[in-house]
């Protein structure tokens, strides 16, 4: 029961906010309606821990202890997203860079992308997946382009060509899938359900599966973000609004690995080869490579860190690929923590570049004595991002590169470097935004504290300590993705 | 109807449905593009319905209208107006080397039936010569949208994709579930309320829907 609230929460708050438009309390009813998002998840999760995976809506929804993590997260991540984004947003219009019509528009389109985000985690049938999947992307398409700049139309069209594309190609990797599940489950809606694959997938043919893999790597992997496919992903980063990025960054990705992870399973359970892992492996070390050597040449704050998203997606999905029980804790971990660091370092960096209305990192400096709170955010969030001690990334990262010592030890020195190049770049584009005297462009603001504080204690506790139930859900998902 | 028939049938409308598409990939005009794209529509609509038919699968009746109403009727219908509304009839899109692009086609239709050989190895239904054409329709989609610079051209490559997918899935698999292509039938329905936005947007903003004048987002040295 409590799945279909978690669902129908961020849909009802969306058609509200649709008629509600720009006035004066609309972003507290955003609020309102993320954390009550949150409050049905928590509901959720209570529920699987305490009664296990359930089924829901004529078997039409699922949730288990893969999924059920994410949908918590996400949830989260909106809530504290729906804070930062009234203060944010507020100041945005007080610049002038959007007006009234373009704000409703923003309040009910961030609902529905909730709305389409959890769709996919939640749903049980792979062509329903898709099809949120796709919802997901066009209700973000409008929002990069929001401020209406010729930026940010070319990067709200890229995003919408490229991942239009990208995601077309999973639609037919998802007809193939279904091809070869008529042949043992029978035809209609029960032939793609997860829960009936997943039983069946050793019967499943192999030859057919592993062709539809290429083709969902490809759709999905273009929505995960991973090189060669990443174009999109810095243009549509550093050119929406910041909370927009936050979500982007923090949480679709997230979603479409989980969409490649799910299919991996049913692949590998056909094939019985390692087959799909190496394809994962072979994108995920590229990405990480690729992105840690791009992080070096950016000038704008956002894009930068758009391009360590990129990166952080490039070691889930070699986790994953990797496979074994300490890679595919890693990379559960992986996804957690890195969704929590980013979207707190995206909220600090929406108010450094508000502060000094600028994205440029040249132009933007001395946060700590301007803002203790948006520099030593900063700050602290590139350190647990690039991966020290004791945060949590420090924790899965590390978890990773154990696995990939002993499992593929050939591959250890490229992921090192790529790690240690990404450290280096972030840590040279950082100090000095950091620190030195406050400079005359900057103009004090207040911030929100909340979601900045709320993300990085969290990130910081799992890094000491793991909570039992999430330790339990991580084992059981471990065992269910082998 | 015969099964050898109505196979027949299908294989020629298949090849239609694939001339089409390589007439898409060097057709310069505006509006003779949104009328090639129509017929596809249109033939994969009778297509669908053959299958039907045939095959005694009547949701795929329901898919067939579907494909009527929006692909053949709804689609073209607001590309007209967009067309109409922001004065580009006269526009031509360029294209760069035609029989290169001929050319390349010509190979991804090769490689779509090397690509698909054992899945029709492995299926008995009776269109199942046709995932290679589906295939390639894709395929040749894509080429379409990396070649052209205009933005109502890509739009229409995408448009031919997902025509690509659907005749992919009614020959694969008599049509995926019905709760499926109705959602996949909505994204479409909101992608062409998004794609008729962004024109506004792009020719306010560019004073001209050629994609190549947005170049602003490059990588910086």
């Amino acid at each position: 029961m409590m799945l279909l609230t978690l669902l129908c929460v961020p849909l009802f708050a969306a058609i509200i906010l649709a008629f509600v438009g720009d006035r004066r309390y609309a972003p507290e009813i955003n609020i309102a309606g993320s954390a009550g998002t949150f409050a049905a998840g928590l509901g959720l999760a209570f529920e699987v821990y305490l009664y296990g995976p359930t089924l829901a809506g004529n078997k039409f929804f699922f949730v288990d202890a893969f999924n059920v993590y994410l949908a918590v997260l996400t949830s989260f991540v909106s809530m504290t997203t729906a804070v930062f984004s009234r203060r944010y947003m507020r100041r945005e219009r007080e610049h002038g860079r959007v007006g009234s019509i373009r704000m409703r528009f923003y309040h009910a389109m961030f609902q529905v992308f909730i709305f389409a985000m959890l769709l996919c985690l939640l749903t049980n049938n792979v062509g329903v997946l898709w099809i949120a999947m796709e919802l997901a992307t066009l209700s973000t398409v409008l929002l990069v382009s929001l401020y209406r700049t010729p930026t940010a139309i070319e990067a709200a069209w890229k995003y919408f060509i490229l991942c239009g594309v990208g995601i077309a190609q999973a639609l037919f990797g998802t007809v193939l899938l279904y091809f070869a599940a008529e042949k043992v489950l029978g035809e209609g809606g029960e032939a793609l359900l997860w829960t009936n694959l997943s039983l069946v997938s050793d019967r499943l043919e192999p030859t057919v599966l592993s062709l539809a893999f290429v083709f969902l790597m490809v759709g999905y992997g273009t929505k995960v973000g991973l090189v060669p496919l990443h174009n999109w992903l810095p243009d549509a980063h550093s050119e929406g609004p910041t909370p927009i990025s936050a979500v982007l960054s923090g949480l679709l990705l997230n979603v479409a690995l989980y969409a490649l992870v799910r299919c991996k399973v049913l692949v590998d359970g056909a094939t019985k080869t390692h087959h799909a892992g190496d394809i994962m492996m072979g994108f995920g070390l590229l990405s990480i490579i690729v992105a840690a050597f791009s992080l070096l040449r950016q000038k704008d704050i956002k894009r930068m860190f758009s391009y360590s998203s990129i990166e952080h997606m490039g070691i889930a999905t070699f986790a994953f690929g990797l496979g074994g029980p300490i890679a595919t804790f890693g990379g559960l971990l992986h996804m957690l923590v890195h969704s929590l660091a980013k979207s707190a370092i995206f909220f600090t960096v929406g108010h450094a570049s508000q502060m000094h209305r600028t994205q440029d990192m040249e132009k933007i400096k001395g946060l700590i004595r301007g803002n203790p709170l948006v520099g030593w955010g900063l700050m602290l969030g590139v350190m647990a991002i690039a991966g020290m001690p004791p945060f949590g990334v420090f924790t899965s990262e590390f978890l990773i590169l154990t696995a990939t010592i002993k499992d593929a030890p050939l591959l250890t020195p490229f992921l090192l470097l790529g790690l240690v190049v990404a450290f280096a770049a972030l840590f040279r584009r950082v100090q000095p935004m950091v620190s030195g005297e406050i400079p005359e462009n900057q103009k004090p603001m207040t911030v929100a504290h909340l979601p900045v504080l709320l993300h990085m204690v969290l990130v910081l506790l799992i890094g000491l300590y793991m909570p039992e139930f999430l330790n339990q859900w991580f084992h059981t998902a471990v065992d269910l993705l082998k | 109807m015969n099964l050898t028939i109505a196979a027949n049938i299908n294989s020629f409308l298949a090849a239609l449905v694939l001339l089409t598409a390589f007439g898409m990939l060097v057709q310069r005009r505006m509006y003779g593009l949104i009328h090639l794209f129509a017929w596809q529509g249109l033939f994969l609509s009778v297509s669908t319905a053959i299958v039907g038919f045939v095959a005694g699968k009547h949701h795929l009746y329901i898919s067939s209208l579907l494909t009527l109403s929006l692909k053949v009727v709804l689609l073209p219908y607001i590309l007209h107006v967009l067309i109409y509304r922001l004065r580009i009839q006269k526009e031509v899109d360029t294209v760069v080397n035609v029989p290169l692009t001929m050319l390349i086609g010509i190979a991804l239709v090769i490689f779509s039936y090397h690509l698909t050989a054992p899945v029709r190895e492995l299926s008995t239904l009776v269109t199942r010569s046709t995932l290679a054409v589906a295939l390639a329709t894709v395929m040749i989609g894509l080429l379409m949208m990396i070649t052209r610079r205009h933005a109502v051209t890509q739009i229409i490559g995408f448009l031919a994709m997902e025509n690509g997918l659907f005749f992919a899935a009614t020959s694969a698999t008599y049509g995926m579930p019905l709760v499926v292509e109705l959602g996949v039938a909505l994204d479409i329905l909101i992608a062409a309320f998004i794609f008729g936005i962004f024109f506004f947007h792009i020719h306010t903003t560019f004073d001209s829907l050629d994609v190549e004048k947005m170049a602003r987002l490059k990588e910086s040295d």
